[in-house]
């Protein structure tokens, strides 16, 4: 593979259905179920392209304007939830002093965590436009405004990116509820 | 005169239309239907729209006349269908004795009646739930037997009975989480049903590939990015071609004398020419392959190690025309790249013969007079860590909508974009599997507007290699041509929401007709009974609207939310036949 590239082996590893540990039978079944679960309470966080090492995030990991993508990770059983392209999430920290009062709520030490799905096309929402403060999406250019519940601010993009709550227990950050919204776009099918 | 199913059965059974059988018994039932072969391919009756541009050279002509230079301004609707979805309605209508087949964004056929608009049937199947769609759109059905080839965008080619709508195979191409795509309306030759695969935002080796019309078995794929031990691998230098992109979105073209299918071929990935150094075939080419088997014989690259989005996507228009006081079979592309290529398929291959901008273009510094190879300006060509302009825009001169030549002026129609320069900044990033992956920093990229106008409508005499006339519009203009017998080009494509007819002789505007939305669609002509129609779907999006967004950061000022969407089929003829 070029330098710029990583293998499919581990892209597969990073997203999508290769189970972290070789089981069989029902278990593994159960396994890949909660690979595909959406976050739960409780879980943990561990960083896209860092899977196997399976390290959960601390806020320590987060530079302010930092942004990070990340999988649920459910510590008891040791599965990372990248069963699905969906569940992956946007980490970024700001100054708390920033963030709207819901957002602060929601986000320790001022890092705030969102469905990185569109909810347009569902692409992934990750280029941290400097200039204007906001993150853009890669492929219609919808643009949502993080301190501020992600609300959509320009482009095609028909709703804010859902947040998830986050916590911090024991110097690692957890996840505190359920997404304030159903994640994923509005894939029209025709009527 | 407005007909009904039952009449054109009866212009059917009196051979006024191009019936093989009696169509249909009754509306919404239809107990026979006119089977597609290759030598109606090769010789589509006058009032059908069968092949994507009508016939295999890639004309899209049609040689109906009855609504023409001298009474276009009669042309009024006849009936419209909203196809009940939004996002870029691309598709041309296409039309097989009476019956129409449209294919919408989202994963939908209608099955219409030509004449009333009545809807025959409606295929629509859900997409998977964790789909991505850079591109939401469609671009029509292929027609081969009593079935219909629908390619999706989660990367399935799916064969229909076109009587019932009725899934008959559904046969997976490519792998949608891996960001392969198809969007292009397949390649019907003999039996085997062409497709090629989308995905060179996301860093995907793409391909051409042949399916059995009756089974759904693949028959071949070639890739267009070859490994290094196949001809043209040793053009990259590095492992870049395992992502390097290529893809294929846009039908091909046939020459049934020389058996070979005439395909373009995109953009390399990532953008920034440094990222995959080396000429890097077939990317930005024109290749030309045996539909049997997949052999690639001859190519010709337009411009080599791409940096700037340039996809060569379009195939060329296979026109016969003089050239030093012989009849030469040329292959005529109006390119991404901003030049229009003239080259000439010989026995050994493709030729070389002319090149010259039809838009302003500043990366091309000279071309080889041999071969065509372009020079380049490197203050103009985009590579990482650097800052650059260039013109025309990663849109190109011409992005994928169909130029048009028309048999009877003899005369290459450009839906071209002018003054529309763009900046990037290119960027070395890791590919993460089903992220875009552009290689350019998203702060970066903009549209540079100069001069008073963007879109031009252009005519060219392809021989001479001289422009004809020129009808400028302010901002941009994104769709397909048609040209008729009738002495008449059409074309929708503005943000005004027109649809337009012009004379093919003087670029004088005849006729307009404002629409529900922005057209992007391509136009088409058909007969039925004694009735000329023009067909158009509008539905903006995808492209037009994104250039629509970016326009709005400029200095024009557009308002990027001026055109609504939501697609509808419009069809119209001339008020005496309403
Ligand atoms: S998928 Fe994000 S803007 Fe379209």
């Amino acid at each position: 593979m070029g330098d710029t590239s990583i293998s499919r082996r581990t892209l597969l590893t990073g997203c999508c259905a290769t189970p972290v540990f070789a089981r069989t039978g029902a278990a593994a079944a159960d396994e890949e179920s909660a690979q595909f679960e959406l976050p739960q309470t409780g879980d943990q966080l561990v960083e896209v392209g860092h899977e196997a090492e399976a390290k959960p995030l601390t806020p320590q990991d987060l530079g302010l304007q930092d942004l990070l993508l990340a999988w649920a990770y459910d510590p008891r059983n040791k599965i990372v939830r990248n069963g699905s392209r969906l569940n992956m999430l946007l980490l970024m920290r700001f100054e708390p002093a920033t963030l709207g009062d819901a957002e602060r709520q929601l986000a320790p030490e001022g890092i705030v965590a969102y469905s990185a799905v569109c909810t347009h096309q569902q692409c992934w929402v990750t280029d941290w436009l400097k200039s204007a403060q906001v993150l853009q999406c890669p492929c219609h250019q919808s643009q949502y405004d993080l301190r501020h519940s992600a609300k959509v601010v320009g482009g095609p993009a028909p709703r804010s990116l859902p947040a998830l709550p986050l916590n911090v227990n024991n110097g690692i950050l957890d996840i505190a509820g359920p997404f304030t919204g159903r994640v994923g776009g509005e894939q029209q099918q025709g009527t | 005169m407005r007909q009904s199913l039952r009449t054109v059965l009866m212009a059917c059974a009196a051979g006024l239309v191009g019936c093989m059988t009696a169509p249909w018994a009754a509306a919404q039932q239809i107990s026979s239907y006119a089977p597609v072969t290759q030598q109606r391919l090769e010789n589509p009756e006058a009032g059908n729209w069968l092949l994507y541009r009508r016939t295999y050279d890639g004309h899209g002509f049609s040689p109906l006349k009855q609504i023409n230079t001298d009474n276009a301004r009669d042309l009024v609707p006849v009936w419209t269908f909203a196809t009940g979805v939004v996002e870029g309605h691309e598709a041309p209508p296409m039309v097989n004795n009476g019956m129409m087949f449209v294919t919408t964004p989202g994963m939908q056929v209608l099955a219409l009646d030509a004449t009333t608009g009545d809807l025959i049937w409606r295929y629509k199947e859900k997409l998977p739930a964790d789909l991505f769609q850079l591109h939401p759109t469609n671009r029509g059905v292929a027609m081969w037997g009593d079935k219909l080839y629908l390619a999706t965008v989660d990367a399935h080619l799916i064969a229909l009975d076109a009587k019932t709508g009725k899934e008959v195979w559904n046969t997976k191409v490519g792998d949608y989480q891996h960001g392969e795509y198809m969007t292009l309306e397949p390649l019907v030759v003999r039996g085997k049903v062409m497709v090629g695969s989308s995905g060179g935002e996301f860093g995907v080796r793409a391909y051409i590939a042949a399916y059995d019309a009756d089974s759904g078995k693949q028959v071949w794929r070639t890739y267009t990015v070859p490994s290094p031990e196949e001809p043209g691998g040793d053009s990259w230098k590095s492992d870049a071609w395992k992502t390097g992109g290529g893809s294929v979105w846009i039908t091909g073209n046939y020459d049934p004398k020389r058996n070979l299918a005439y395909w373009g071929v995109g953009n390399a990935a990532p953008w920034p020419g440094d990222l995959h150094p080396g000429d890097d075939l077939y990317t930005s080419s024109t290749i030309g392959l045996n539909p049997d088997t997949g052999e690639i014989k001859g190519h010709h690259q337009y411009h080599w190690n791409d940096s700037w989005d340039w996809d060569e996507i379009r195939p060329p228009v296979l026109i016969n025309m003089q050239h030093n006081g012989q009849t030469i079979d040329a292959l005529v592309h109006p390119a991404r790249d901003g030049y229009l290529w003239t080259l000439q398929q010989t026995d050994n291959g493709i030729k070389y013969i002319s090149g010259q901008p039809f838009v302003y273009q500043n990366a091309f510094k000279s071309l080889d007079p041999q071969t065509g190879r372009p020079t380049y300006d490197p203050e103009h060509k985009p590579v990482s860590g650097k800052e650059v302009s260039f013109c025309p825009s990663l849109w190109g001169g011409l992005d994928w909508p169909s130029e048009s030549y028309s048999d009877q002026t003899q005369l290459l129609y450009i839906p071209a974009n002018d003054n529309m320069c763009g900046q990037m900044l290119g960027e070395k990033k890791q590919l993460l599997v089903g992220q875009l992956w552009l290689g350019a920093d998203p702060d970066s990229l903009k549209l540079l507007p100069r001069g008073d106008h963007i879109g031009e409508l252009q005519a060219w005499d392809p021989a001479t290699g001289k422009r004809v006339w020129t009808y400028p519009f302010p901002s941009q203009l994104f769709a397909s041509v048609l040209t008729t017998a009738g002495g008449l080009v059409f074309v929708g494509g503005t943000n005004d929401r027109m649809f337009r007819a012009f004379d093919a002789k003087t670029g004088e505007l005849l006729w307009q007709q404002k629409t529900n939305s922005g057209i992007v669609g391509m136009p088409v002509a058909y007969q039925v009974g004694d009735t000329e129609y023009v067909a158009v779907q509008s539905g903006w999006g995808v492209d037009a609207q994104r250039i629509q967004d970016s326009l709005a950061k400029t200095s024009m000022k557009l308002d990027p939310n001026a055109v609504p969407q939501g697609g509808v089929v419009w069809v119209f003829a001339l008020r005496r036949h309403r």
